[in-house]
């Protein structure tokens, strides 16, 4: 010990090397010091949990069927790739918004709830679940008093389009929503479903990256850094793989 | 009533790149050393492995790694007539959590700043004459010069394994570097990154245009390194998943790749996990700080005392810590009096996209690291003449794509239907034909009188503590700065051959739901006078002499560049005056 700690008048006291050491008694694991060594154990981790298909979680069975067809809408089928449907990109929105992301879980939803200027962000109490719900709700009533009581999912493709059409340019307005702004969060979600990674329920089979020409969930392109101009030779693969390597990815 | 554990040395407050840096050094002094970290032990083995870390909607899209704002966050307005408004969830910046901090999930682009940068009210009015700036701007010097922390960027250089080319060798232009960089001692520690092909085909159209372009300083390593605490990295392998993820592969630099093996064997060092601290203790005198106290996961409050305080949370958490704990006078903005939430400041960007005939071009986008990129300096800080131009600052522009994640990357020249089937198949036309460059015009944020941070009357955390109020507009200076440099970069994308040109420009009013980085800084500044900074060159509070707050809360302004490298080299110029000065004789290190 030298000068300079007397001088802080420090208070040293013995460490109990190898072992963290516990100060009161009935302290749990979060009263814990970590000491001497990294606090991990081999094979930790906290892998996703990719979705399983079946019947809806969240959605009804109207309300999934006028999200398919949105999203079919949204991304049309073709002849080389599926569309948003056939994609699974509806599937993807259900099961977000049965998880935390519909709940706002981990968020700050603390009142008072006042309307802000855009640039202040989301305002309200409502998560995307509950917002979700009120919008389809309001849509199908729009689409149902245009079309002589017919729901979105019934319509003529064509009629889709000029209805959606119609919702971006403000022309039809929905009762209670901001159905041009609503309708761009499902055109966002759509898409995110189609280029998420096929674990959450949507790219089905990669459909997505493979019109796109993305690689997946690659950790090496250290040999391709330097070949400028080539096509990259190698199929998209998922994070649980891709379909001839397991029964996961195939469900 | 909380706790009391046994007296340390040292408390550490949050345990990233600066708790990490500070930790090491007070302990090869022998100091008892404990850090306390708000969120969890973070691991590369454990909490990013390569086989799930490249989820770009859970890291990205859902910020798995970051703050969560019903743990903290803040309320934002524009101006000061306004009702701020809670920030619900993170979009202008993403506030780290966890052991490693920011540095988990930064990119690792390793920028110095530039000598005049340091000096900077100094300089402009020398130049161009005080009525050059506008009335409302707050900028002043730093009180720590460039020469004076060369020696220090060396060490986090070296520590971090950096790679780039020189451009200033003891005063020698370098070839290929960039000759704006204030002069340094010795080389980087390891070869410049190899760069994929759009960023080579903007080094080369920048080169024809006239500029000296070079490759971006990168915390992801071109080889293999091992640094001198005897910390083993990987070469950089291209994935394309940096900034917001973290590094399965010992590339990036990180507390966890660089620091933290080594001082957690030390066994006068100790850590908290999951602890947040809710306040710094001082004496009655109020001059001096005894310790902190701290709630757990299971809500229970400690104190640690200690002899010295480090604050080394995020910038903004920094600014929180010192209101909370009635530490430093408050800025007030109308009688302009008080320190503490004055000079908050962030950066000014914007980008350009390009998109290229797929004929000719297959970018490989996807192929990217975090810090990869050709840069030109020619329009940062004031290496150019600003007299005919009418504002000052500026930034760096370049190729910086850092990958091409597909739910982020599928872009459509403007013009293109939102969705559809001409989306869809423009889409796909062009994704493999797109630069992309995110942060490719980085422009600096000059410091304002009435863009501040105070405490919020209305919304509170979770343990009740007001929440920090943001006061933050785009000012004039920086629209004309960023409209400036957006059209120089947009011909330097043009130049490369791109059919479409897409620039975006930042304008007023400030937004905070689209992000533009984390570099969120001041609050808490440095400088030489205790009427208008908060800590003294050292970082030493001016108020309470065995408390020293790090990182970019300490920035005054700031320039047009990333802000990493400087907060770890100010962390260990701080190091090194309490090593060398403040243990010789604890106390002020400078009379204010």
């Amino acid at each position: 010990m030298t000068d300079k700690y007397s001088r802080l008048s420090v208070h040293r006291r013995a460490v109990l090397a190898g072992a963290a050491y516990l100060i009161f008694r009935g302290s749990r694991a979060n009263a814990t010091t970590i000491l001497d060594h990294l606090p991990w154990t081999p094979n930790a981790g906290n892998p996703p949990d990719p979705v399983t298909l079946g019947p809806w979680v969240y959605f009804t069975p109207d309300e999934g069927r006028t999200v398919e067809a949105l999203a079919d809408q949204i991304i049309p089928p073709d002849r080389e790739t599926p569309g948003g449907k056939d994609a699974g990109s509806a599937v993807y929105i259900d099961r977000q918004l049965a998880g935390p992301y519909g709940r706002q879980e981990g968020l700050y939803i603390r009142p008072p709830f006042m309307k802000g200027m855009k640039n202040q962000g989301h305002q309200s109490e409502k998560g995307p679940a509950q917002e979700y719900r009120e919008f389809l709700a309001a849509f199908d009533k729009a689409s149902k008093s245009r079309f002589g009581g017919k729901p979105f999912f019934e319509l003529l493709t064509e009629d889709q389009h000029r209805f959606l059409k119609d919702i971006e340019a403000e022309k039809v307005k929905l009762d209670d929503v901001d159905g041009k702004a609503f309708f761009a969060q499902v055109v966002k979600d759509v898409q995110m479903g189609f280029f998420a990674d096929p674990l959450y329920g949507g790219n089905r089979d990669m459909v997505a990256w493979k019109m796109i020409g993305f690689p997946g969930a690659r950790y090496n392109y250290l040999d391709w850094v330097g070949r400028h101009n080539e096509k990259f030779p190698l199929p998209p693969v998922g994070l649980t793989g891709r379909a001839e390597w397991n029964t996961r990815a195939q469900r | 009533m909380a706790k009391r554990l046994p007296k340390k040395d040292v408390v550490i407050i949050g345990l990233g790149w600066t708790g990490s840096i500070m930790a090491n050094e007070l302990t090869d002094e022998g100091l008892e050393v404990m850090a306390i970290e708000r969120g969890p032990w973070r691991d590369s083995p454990t909490d990013f492995p390569p086989t799930y870390m490249q989820d770009e909607l859970r890291y990205r899209i859902r910020h798995e790694l970051f703050a969560r704002p019903e743990q903290m966050t803040f309320t934002f307005r524009n101006k000061m007539d306004q009702t701020a408004l809670p920030i619900r969830s993170w979009g202008a910046f993403m506030p780290p959590n966890g052991v490693g901090g920011g540095g988990v999930h930064w990119n690792g682009e390793m920028w110095r700043f530039l000598p005049s940068d340091f000096v900077l009210k100094t300089h402009l009015t020398q130049r161009y004459g005080a009525s050059f700036l506008p009335e409302d701007m707050t900028i002043q010097d730093w009180g720590v010069t460039y020469d004076e922390l060369e020696p220090f960027y060396d060490r986090f250089e070296y520590t971090c394994g950096t790679s780039g080319t020189a451009g200033n060798l003891r005063g020698q232009i370098m070839e290929g570097g960039n000759p704006f960089e204030g002069p340094r001692g010795r080389p980087y520690p390891t070869l410049a990154q190899p760069q994929p092909f759009s960023h080579t085909l903007f080094a080369k159209a920048a080169r024809e245009l006239g500029y000296k372009p070079f490759p971006q300083p990168s915390g992801n390593l071109s080889t293999a390194y091992t640094n001198p605490l005897g910390m083993k990295m990987g070469p950089c392998t291209y994935c394309g998943f940096c900034e917001w993820f973290g590094c399965a592969n010992y590339s990036k630099a990180s507390p966890q790749t660089t620091i933290l093996p080594h001082l957690i064997r030390k066994d006068n060092f100790s850590a908290r996990a999951n602890s947040e601290v809710l306040r710094i203790e001082v004496d009655r005198t109020g001059k001096r700080a005894t310790g902190v106290v701290f709630v757990d996961a299971s809500g229970e409050e400690w104190e640690q005392p200690a002899d010295l305080v480090i604050l080394s949370a995020f910038s903004i958490f920094n600014v929180q810590l010192l209101l909370h704990s009635k530490i430093g006078k408050p800025y007030d903005p109308v009688a302009n009096v008080g320190t503490v939430g004055r000079n908050y400041s962030h950066q000014t960007i914007s980008s350009v996209n390009g998109f290229f005939d797929p004929k000719k071009y297959n970018f490989n986008p996807f192929i990217g690291s975090g810090s990869i990129g050709m840069c030109v300096d020619e329009f940062n800080g004031d290496n150019f003449d600003h007299g005919p131009h009418g504002f000052v600052g500026g930034g760096y522009i370049g190729q910086v794509q850092t990958g091409a994640r597909p739910i982020e990357s599928t872009l459509v020249p403007p013009g293109t239907p939102s969705w559809g089937a001409e989306w869809k198949q423009t889409v796909k036309h062009y994704y493999l034909s797109t630069v992309k460059p995110g942060t490719g015009v980085h422009g600096g944020f000059y410091s304002y009188r009435d863009i501040y941070l105070d405490l919020d009357p209305t919304y509170k955390d979770r343990f009740g503590r007001p929440l920090m109020r943001i006061t933050m507009d785009l000012k004039p200076n920086e629209v004309k700065q960023n409209k400036f440099l957006t059209d120089k970069f947009a011909e330097i994308i043009k130049a490369m051959g791109a059919e479409k040109v897409a620039p975006t420009y930042r304008t007023a009013p400030y937004d905070m739901t689209t992000y533009q980085t984390t570099h969120i800084n001041g609050g808490a500044v440095m400088g030489t006078d205790p009427n208008t900074s908060v800590v003294n060159r050292y970082l030493q509070s001016w108020d309470v002499s065995n408390l020293f707050v790090l990182g970019a809360s300490a920035f005054p302004q700031n320039p047009g560049y990333n802000p990493t490298l400087t907060v770890g080299a100010l962390a260990y110029w701080a190091a090194d005056a309490i090593r060398t000065k403040y243990l010789q004789s604890p106390g002020r290190l400078i009379d204010g």
